[in-house]
């Protein structure tokens, strides 16, 4: 028995370069969490948020001067799967991380994770809502968001509930995450007795006049798009100068940017409606703690938190508890994860067994005068 | 105008001792190079130690990079130069082979669970077949448009796998098998047939067995009547098919080659990621490795080598330049083709064309006379 | 089925006919710098995206937020039409002699320009993203993501088809492009400019011995095509309201194609390919799905090459007459 967990212990040693100092790593009082996601790509515009709120709050962790400070490292994958599998396996064996938060998306996060996996560090991701990332029996993997599949019937469910629509024109941008979030909704509203109608679109284009005919000549009451903001701007330009004025425009999380409004103008985008598994602390808050990081989040990035940067946020707040309670070796980090019951900024943060966060929210955001405010949770919220 | 003399003194010496070790080396009796490429092929399973990984690419993990890009970018540039470097055929949609051999696999492995080896085989098959589909009606055509016809293939491929939801759609597919492991047998402290998640290497280790019998089979076919059939069509179409060389024959066959090579990097690559999707080949991965064909000296399978490596580590390398890395690549591909036209290593054939002014490469080459030809020597043409 | 197709048929052809327009401005650069130098300008897409920058150029000096109308409006077209030459052209012959003319002085082959011009593609995509578009317009941080116009000319109604509204922007694309074009064949057919071209296109060699200086023809070949892509670039912009760093890849691609279609080479190949293809997609969007848009492009082209594999009108810029 003995001798087992010596040579388990030499073994370690002999995996952790004494240079890196790996196992005096707790002693010295450092340890690294990871960031990754695509930081200078074109969906680059979703990940920085989370990206300030992961490091804002290791940074206000490191001010208290604990023991051990945590370094938050970057890795910048540009949403590229290949990028990101070899950045992680630089994190495993150079960077000795232990921990990440991340991989910002699904499709990085569908290979990232069997090698962290393997590696046996643990993640949370701020913002992959792929459902199938969950059904992998993965152990060191977390979200903490909903997925896929609460946000698009919880959206769906809205759009034929309190929007009232009878007939919904469902266009997907072909992604990995608009088709199956549009597929979501799709079924759900097939359980509602409301008539959808279908199109695509290819992001890569700016011309959508092909998807805007078809809309026009259905006339729809709803318009649902999954995709992200930058198509789905120019598509609610399109929709709106060709006369389609009166259908309620919906879309999800990967729309709720300001670019949306930006790309549509303001009195196009008036009245569009994004639904989200995220929190955004709007200006007219009134709890306390989401005041507090908002105000914070502010003084730090002199911008108010936008999409996921309370996600992060809590996220990266995970790995500081975990490291505030003494662990600093990953599969102790991990237990702590599966047993951390905490009040965070976006939600409630419990984790199931499968990774997945129990808080199921989904919120719906109205554009007004140019801004994006929350109207309240989908199951509650109503339109003015 | 005295320093430019100079420097272009330098680079003919240079080339002068530079042909004279290529003489050498072509009179070698073959028993003495063996003693060589063993080296060659020792060093490049070398490769993945630290202490080169800590120079080469202290960014991201050695092992991986040399697994993908490198590695991958070398075997698809040894098999887009059959197209391209012999038989002369302009291909902008070669990727779409390396996805049908990735298709292959993950389609294969996930749904009727084959063997890894068994899956390559059919790959290569599949890709042999789609070549020739490919070929069959737009072999006809001639230089550019073969171009624009291959670019739009390879276009179609990927949007039709991402419009399929069949296959997976835009989410492609996941869960695709590894090869079969051998984790008992361990070399050095590495586990070279334990085909996991973790350790890129022994992936590179079949990855260079690969590259070690495609390098054979393509020299070989070089070296027989095909290769020759092949720089007649690359020269002049129109005299070998005077000549009597079945043109359309041997197209298609250096077409069916390529995409076979290609589609077995492909099936290899696939069975290491774990998921693959239509987004993983794009147009510009196709003109990334025409680059590495060109750039290296097409038709010269060593230089044709050394570009898919430089042009794929050199933005690995380079990471710590951030954002500018990609500018500083275009920055460079425009200054190596300014200054090295016909490629790092070109082979002696380019080299003599190039000195006598139609750049080679057949109906690929010069047409237009530079500004400082004059009429008499045009004339004398 | 076929229902859909009555009832889209009308706005199909009106948006096929004005993007069809934006593709044929662009594919005439690619055809004449072609049938001159038989190259592929890949870097021609970049040509285009950097024509809707200087044409975004002018409302962001003048700092307008608002639609304009009468003189002003007038004045900010032409304004806006102006730059966006400007800065294509003089992109087009600055990428002609760093990117080109040095391969043509070393006698390089036309697959080492392919490259050089790939290089510089990505060279002035990431220039822009990096520079350009943080510094000179002022988005710090956002170089890679989309840029929009603020409304300069309202969506009104011109007439209607069928009941189908035709908006003026669409009527100004297509005005524009057929007399740009017009004007481009008279160019090449009554001015000496234009003979040195069709002389050069023919027979480079003979047309050196002729006492044709090759090198001025190939930089206005550049110059012309370059115009062209700015004058599309500028339309586009104000017809579509939006750009980014990457917007030449597919228009380029797009633009290529028609070039093919109709026969590379030919001035009004170029023309005819390019509406063509834009009718085409439309169409063909209306049974299958907008998604499968490119699909069908390319398969056209496929078909029409397999039956005419030099494009619907064959080659050559020497035959292009009027």
């Amino acid at each position: 028995m003995a001798l087992t967990l010596g040579l388990a212990a030499c073994g370690n040693d002999g995996g952790t370069k004494p240079a890196d100092g790996g196992s005096s790593a707790a002693a010295s009082g450092t340890v690294k969490i990871g960031f990754m996601g695509d930081l200078t790509g074109s969906n680059a515009g979703i990940v920085i948020p989370p990206r300030n709120g992961a490091k804002l709050a290791i940074d206000e962790y490191n001010k208290t001067n604990p023991p051990v400070k945590i370094e938050l490292v970057p890795y910048d994958s540009q949403g590229d799967a290949s990028k990101a599998v070899a950045l992680a396996q630089q994190a495993i064996k150079s960077d000795k991380i232990v921990g990440l938060v991340g991989p910002a998306f699904s499709g990085e996060s569908a290979q990232v994770a069997p090698v962290l996996e393997e590696a046996e560090i643990p993640s949370v991701t701020a913002s992959a809502t792929n459902t199938n990332l969950a059904a992998n029996g993965w152990k060191f993997w977390h979200r903490i968001l909903p997925n896929d599949s609460v946000q698009g019937p919880g959206i769906a469910d809205f759009i034929a509930g309190a929007a009232a629509a009878k007939t919904v024109f469902v266009i997907d941008d072909k992604s990995e995450y608009g088709k199956p979030l549009a597929d979501a909704v799709r079924t759900q509203l097939g359980t509602k007795a409301v008539k959808v109608t279908n199109d695509s679109l290819d992001p890569a284009e700016s011309d959508f006049s092909s998807v805007v005919n078809k809309v026009a000549a259905s006339k729809p009451d709803a318009i649902f798009f999954g995709g992200y903001y930058a198509a789905g701007g120019n598509l609610l330009k399109q929709l709106r100068d060709k006369g389609v004025k009166d259908a309620k425009f919906f879309s999800g999380d990967g729309s709720l940017d300001k670019g949306l409004i930006d790309g549509a103008g303001a009195a196009n985008a008036e009245g569009a409606l994004v639904g989200c598994p995220c929190y955004i602390a709007t200006p007219d808050v009134a709890d306390a703690k989401v005041k507090t990081f908002a105000d914070s989040y502010k003084a730090a990035y002199n911008t108010d938190p936008a999409i996921y940067a309370a996600e992060g946020y809590d996220a990266a707040t995970v790995f500081v508890e975990a490291v505030k309670a003494g662990n600093t070796t990953t599969d102790k980090i991990n237990e702590f994860l599966k047993t951390v019951d905490l009040g965070g900024v976006s939600k409630h943060v419990k984790f199931g067994a499968n990774g997945e966060v129990e808080a199921k929210d989904i919120y719906i955001y109205q554009v007004k005068g140019g801004a994006i405010t929350l109207l309240g949770k989908a199951a509650e919220a109503k339109l003015g | 105008m005295n320093q430019k003399n100079r420097s272009a003194g330098f680079r003919l010496r240079l080339g002068h001792y530079g042909d004279v070790v290529h003489d050498r080396w072509l009179r070698t009796p073959g028993w003495q190079r063996w003693p060589l490429y063993a080296v060659l092929i020792v060093g490049a399973l070398l490769l993945p130690s630290e202490s080169v990984g800590a120079f080469m690419s202290p960014y991201t993990d050695w092992a991986s990079i040399l697994f993908f890009p490198i590695g991958a970018y070398v075997v698809l540039a040894i098999g887009l130069n059959v197209v391209v470097g012999q038989a002369g055929l302009l291909d902008l949609g070669f990727v779409a082979f390396y996805a049908v051999g990735g298709y292959a696999m993950a389609l294969i492995g996930t749904r009727l669970g084959w063997n890894f080896w068994l899956i390559l085989v059919a790959g290569i098959g599949l890709c042999a077949l789609s070549g020739i589909t490919l070929g069959a009606p737009t072999l006809r055509l001639r230089g550019d448009y073969l171009a624009i016809v291959t670019l739009g293939f390879g276009e179609i491929i990927r949007i039709t796998a991402r419009n399929t939801d069949a296959i997976g759609g835009p989410n492609g597919i996941r869960g695709i098998p590894h090869p079969p492991s051998l984790p008992d047998i361990e070399l050095f402290g590495v586990k070279i047939f334990k085909y996991g998640v973790l350790d890129p290497r022994p992936y590179y280790y079949l990855l260079v067995a690969l590259a070690v019998i495609v390098i054979i089979l393509v020299k070989r076919w070089e070296k027989s009547r095909v290769g020759r059939a092949w720089a007649a069509i690359r020269e002049d179409e129109d005299a070998a098919e005077v000549m009597g060389v079945p043109t359309f024959r041997f197209k298609m066959l250096a077409f069916a080659i390529g995409a076979s090579i290609g589609g077995a990097m492909g099936v290899l690559w696939a069975s290491k990621v774990i998921s693959i999707n239509p987004n993983d080949f794009q147009f510009l991965l196709s003109a990334t490795i025409l680059a590495a064909v060109v750039m290296g000296g097409a038709g010269n399978l060593p230089g044709v080598m050394l570009g898919a490596f430089v042009v794929a580590w050199l933005p690995e390398r380079f990471r710590g330049l951030q954002e500018y890395r990609m500018l500083i690549f275009g920055a460079v591909l425009v200054a190596l083709m300014t200054f090295r036209p016909e490629g790092l290593l070109p082979s002696r054939q380019r080299k003599a064309e190039l000195k006598e002014g139609t750049g080679g490469m057949g109906s690929l080459g010069a047409e237009v006379p530079g500004p400082e030809t004059h009429g008499e020597e045009v004339a004398s043409k | 089925m076929f229902n859909d197709f009555i009832n889209q048929f009308w706005p199909a052809t009106i948006d096929g006919l004005a993007f069809g327009s934006i593709y044929a401005l662009i594919a005439l650069g690619y055809t004449m710098v072609y049938g001159v130098l038989r190259l592929i300008n890949f870097a021609h897409s970049e040509v285009f995206m950097i024509g809707t920058f200087g044409a975004m150029f002018v409302p962001f000096v003048f700092g307008i937020t608002s639609p304009l109308t009468g003189i002003a409006l007038v004045g900010m077209i032409l304004g806006m039409i102006l730059a966006g030459v400007l800065a294509s052209a003089g992109t087009a012959v600055t990428l002609e002699r760093i990117a080109y003319r040095p391969l043509r002085n070393r006698g390089a082959s036309r697959l080492a320009a392919l490259i050089s011009a790939i290089g510089a593609s990505i060279f002035l995509q990431e220039l822009f993203a990096l520079l350009v578009i943080p510094r000179v317009f002022d988005r710090p941080n956002q170089g890679r993501i989309q840029m929009g116009l603020p409304r300069l000319m309202e969506r009104e109604e011109l007439f209607s088809i069928f009941g189908h509204s035709v908006r003026v922007d669409q009527v100004l694309v297509i005005v524009a492009a057929v007399g740009m074009m017009i004007a481009l064949d008279m160019l090449v057919n009554r001015t000496k400019i234009g003979r040195g071209i069709r002389a050069t296109a023919q027979n480079p060699e003979a047309a050196v011995l002729m006492g044709v200086d090759i090198n001025k023809i190939v930089r206005m070949t550049f110059l012309i095509g370059g115009g062209m892509a700015g004058v599309a670039g500028a339309l586009y912009l104000i017809s579509y309201e939006n750009t980014n760093y990457y917007i030449g890849f597919l228009f380029g691609i797009k633009a290529f194609t028609a070039a093919v279609l109709g026969g590379i080479g030919n001035l009004r190949g170029a023309l005819l390919g390019g509406v063509a293809l834009g009718l085409v997609e439309n169409y063909g969007a209306i049974f299958s799905g907008s998604d499968w848009k490119h699909v069908i492009s390319f398969t056209i082209l496929v078909l029409v090459l397999m039956f005419r594999p030099t494009g619907i009108l064959g080659e050559s810029l020497q035959q292009a007459r009027a």
